[in-house]
């Protein structure tokens, strides 16, 4: 199979508008991705599942990772020669940098007809409240179906021309989107008490004495 | 022949009947109450606290250190350390209080224990009345001696009494002649926690 | 239908928009067991997540705790000794027998063949969950498997008992098959019931047994060489028509050569240490980076998708649910049958509610 990079320069010869970016991966076994930005990403997807020397015609995995906005310290070391003669003294310089957040989904695609990959796809929503809107892959893939619903469910990217946009998992009055890193859970899920009295604590201030209840 | 397959397969049943009146082979089901099947050595349900010597409380070879209560995946383990009269950790647990309703007898905690305080019982018939304040067990009913832990896994104690004899010569070895164990030692297990935490037990133990 | 119906296999839910007693629209509704189990994972350490994949499909937890554990090894690369290896295909093919015998027995309940399939494959299955006792201290939350090894070592005894109980196994199949695979009703319920194409199977990520039904070749064993497999000879039963009977006698010959994989590893299992020397139990902490690591589990393909940002707890765990994807065309095969039918169609896809909510 070719690399990444050689599916990389033929997709950016393919499809000149598109901005493809390659996301090395840093583990042993190092699978690299390939960010696509969502104005292009059905017609390559179509190409990567249509093409003869890759027919990528499984998608494996598809799922959600939430990058919330960070803010980054970058510390910079400089070495200052003291003019009057004395020692060189290091200042450090530290600049605060916001990371922007965003929801992204990865899709891991192999070729059943081939037996190769994975090769492994990203999309990028443009922040996390209210740029949310993805392109749905499922009318490439059906297998995308219920994880996009998923996805949407658990992590609220909104996948547009999905055939059944619905929550999956959650019930459909739930609001919130648990998957994400910043949700926090109500505290009447978890009542029981347990030797942690946390939870028992979160129990009583949500359901202060219930004998005084009125009928 | 239509239904061919069907009188095979009741020909299947018959002999079955047949031969579940004289084979045993045929005859898996136990009587339970009345009837026990022995349990492999390997079985785990919940957690106890294993002590050397006589004294229950006194023998615990738990020092607090809180590692198994952080590494719990249920988080249903709650300690909280001793102190004495001058607020130095006395190195036992005050409070040490397992909720078996949340415990998922998984083993970690016996894992990661580096001083094989914490081991697996196998007494199953716990179910009671009660369901929060009586399967919440306290440090009083989580301590078994070490003879117990030896009737259940003969040979996990085994090894464990090894790894503890090899530490504690070794921090004999090292450390001067006067260090006082803290716990008399019972003859099965000649170790007491020794001060300095003993080398982790191999993993697979 | 459901969610509390005998024929959901758990608490799943269809809602079936039936004409007389033709479907003619099926969607299903999920949920009902859903714990969040990728937040628990990403809430715990990678060591803690171990026990709670038991918990998702609980008939195959050795195979879970095989594709979390391989899935955490390739992210760390972490080497795993040659004798866990071995168990670890030992374990699996066990879990394989363990899941098809127990579907056999399930699917043939649905049909309507009440009681004596479902007892048969019982009776066999307690003796591979006597086994995963023995060994690894639980009967289905086995929680055996180790970043770099395995738990515990298996005796010499459990080896023997292994053997012997992979031994009688083709005698047990040879009678379950002589009991029901012939028989005229289970036929006439289940052939062109159900009916997957390939090409649709492909495109809708089946995968596992109900895809070689449909005679897609596709095997992780083969494809990727996970584990020692390489090292084993056995082949992948195929079907021809992609129906529910191809399905259950596509995993009746898939136990067939699990048997065989079995024997073979059974025989050449060296000595050696389980678990790598060098792997940590406490403080386990992966360098940044993601990975995707993936095996054959008897219902399909089980992965696991895991970011380090080189902390303790990994930053995001995904769990590739087979379960799951398998029932994206739970609709497209029952429509235009009766309902009777859907409900053995849903027993041929093999789901474990336990997975498909997480």
């Amino acid at each position: 199979m070719e690399t990444l990079a050689q599916i990389h320069e033929r997709l950016a010869a393919r499809f000149p508008a598109a901005t493809l970016t390659l996301v090395p991966n840093p583990a042993p076994p190092a699978q690299a991705s390939l960010l696509l930005d969502a104005a292009h990403a059905r017609e390559i997807a179509v190409f990567l599942r249509d093409d003869p020397a890759l027919r990528l015609d499984y998608c494996s995995n598809v799922t959600g990772v939430d990058w919330p906005e960070k803010e980054i310290v970058e510390t910079t070391r400089s070495v200052q020669i003291d003019p009057a003669g004395g020692p060189p003294r290091t200042i450090e310089q530290k600049t605060k940098r916001l990371q922007p957040g965003c929801l992204e989904v990865v899709y891991h695609l192999y070729s059943m007809a081939l037996k190769h990959g994975p090769v492994i796809i990203r999309l990028r929503t443009g922040n996390r409240s209210d740029q949310i809107t993805l392109p749905s892959l499922t009318p490439v893939w059906r297998s995308c179906e219920f994880q996009e619903r998923e996805i949407f469910d658990l992590f609220g990217i909104v996948f547009t021309d999905h055939p059944d946009l619905r929550r999956l998992l959650m019930w459909d009055e739930f609001t919130a989107h648990p998957m994400r890193k910043d949700y926090v859970e109500p505290d009447d899920y978890e009542w029981e008490p347990t030797p942690h009295d946390d939870v028992l604590a979160k129990a009583k201030a949500h359901y202060p004495a219930p004998a005084a209840k009125a009928e | 022949m239509l239904g061919s397959g069907l009188i095979q397969g009741l020909a299947v049943t018959a002999k079955n009947f047949v031969k579940s009146f004289h084979d045993p082979a045929r005859l898996v089901t136990v009587e339970y109450p009345e009837q026990k099947t022995k349990l492999p050595e390997n079985y785990r349900n919940f957690p106890f606290l294993v002590y050397d010597g006589d004294q229950a409380i006194d023998g615990l070879r738990c020092v607090a250190c809180k590692i198994c209560e952080a590494e719990c995946p249920p988080q249903c383990i709650y300690i909280i350390p001793d102190r004495d009269e001058k607020g130095r950790p006395t190195k036992k647990p005050k409070v040490f209080d397992l909720d078996i309703s949340v415990c998922m007898s998984c083993q970690i905690c016996v894992e990661v224990c580096p001083f094989d305080a914490i081991k697996m019982d196998q007494h199953f018939e716990i179910a009671t009345a009660e369901r929060f304040n009586a399967l919440l067990l306290h440090r009083e009913d989580l301590a078994k001696s070490d003879a117990y832990f030896h009737t259940l896994h003969p040979t996990e104690a085994a090894q464990v009494d090894a790894v503890l004899a090899e530490a504690k010569r070794r921090t004999e070895a090292k450390a001067r002649p006067a260090a006082p164990a803290a716990v008399p030692a019972t003859p099965t297990a000649p170790a007491a926690p020794a001060a300095k935490p003993p080398e982790p037990p191999p993993p697979a133990v | 239908m459901g969610p509390h119906h005998p024929s959901t296999h758990g608490v799943f839910r269809m809602m079936v928009t039936l004409d007389g007693e033709t479907v003619v629209k099926l969607k299903p509704v999920f949920g009902y067991l859903h714990r969040n189990h990728e937040k628990i994972g990403e809430n715990t350490t990678y060591l803690a997540s171990m026990p709670y994949t038991d918990r998702l499909d609980y008939f195959c937890s050795m195979t879970n705790n095989w594709a979390y554990a391989l899935a955490v090894e390739q992210l760390a690369g972490l080497p795993v000794p040659e004798r866990a290896e071995y168990l670890r295909v030992i374990l699996a093919e066990l879990t394989r027998l363990l899941n098809h015998t127990c579907l056999a027995g399930f699917l043939l309940q649905d049909t309507g063949a009440s009681g004596t399939p479902l007892m048969y494959a019982f009776r066999e299955r307690e003796k591979i969950l006597d086994l995963f006792e023995s060994l690894s201290g639980s009967r289905m939350m086995c929680n055996y498997q180790r970043f770099g090894g395995c738990r515990i070592d298996a005796t010499p005894e459990w080896l023997a008992a292994a053997r012997q109980l992979v031994n009688g196994y083709n005698a047990f199949l040879d009678e379950y098959e002589e009991l029901i695979t012939g028989n005229e009703i289970l036929m006439a319920r289940t052939q062109n019931v159900g009916v997957l194409s390939p090409a649709l199977a492909v495109n809708a990520g089946i995968t596992g047994p109900m895809l070689r039904a449909s005679g897609v070749d596709y095997d992780l064993r083969k494809v990727d060489g996970y584990g020692y497999y390489p090292r084993f000879e056995f082949r992948i039963p195929l079907g021809d028509h992609g129906d529910t009977y191809d399905r259950y006698m596509v995993r009746m010959l898939e136990m067939r050569e699990s048997i065989g994989i079995l024997r073979q590893a059974l025989d050449r299992i060296p000595e050696g240490p389980v678990m790598d020397p060098k792997a940590k139990i406490r403080g386990f902490k992966p360098k940044p980076g993601e990975h995707y690591g993936r095996i054959e589990g008897p219902k399909g393909e089980i992965g696991f998708y895991l970011i380090s940002d080189g902390t303790a707890n990994p930053y995001r765990y995904r769990v590739r649910p087979p379960s799951l994807i398998n029932l994206t065309i739970l609709e497209d095969l029952c429509l235009g049958h009766t309902l009777a039918d859907a409900v053995i169609i849903l027993g041929s896809i093999d789901i474990v509610l336990g997975e498909v909510d997480r």
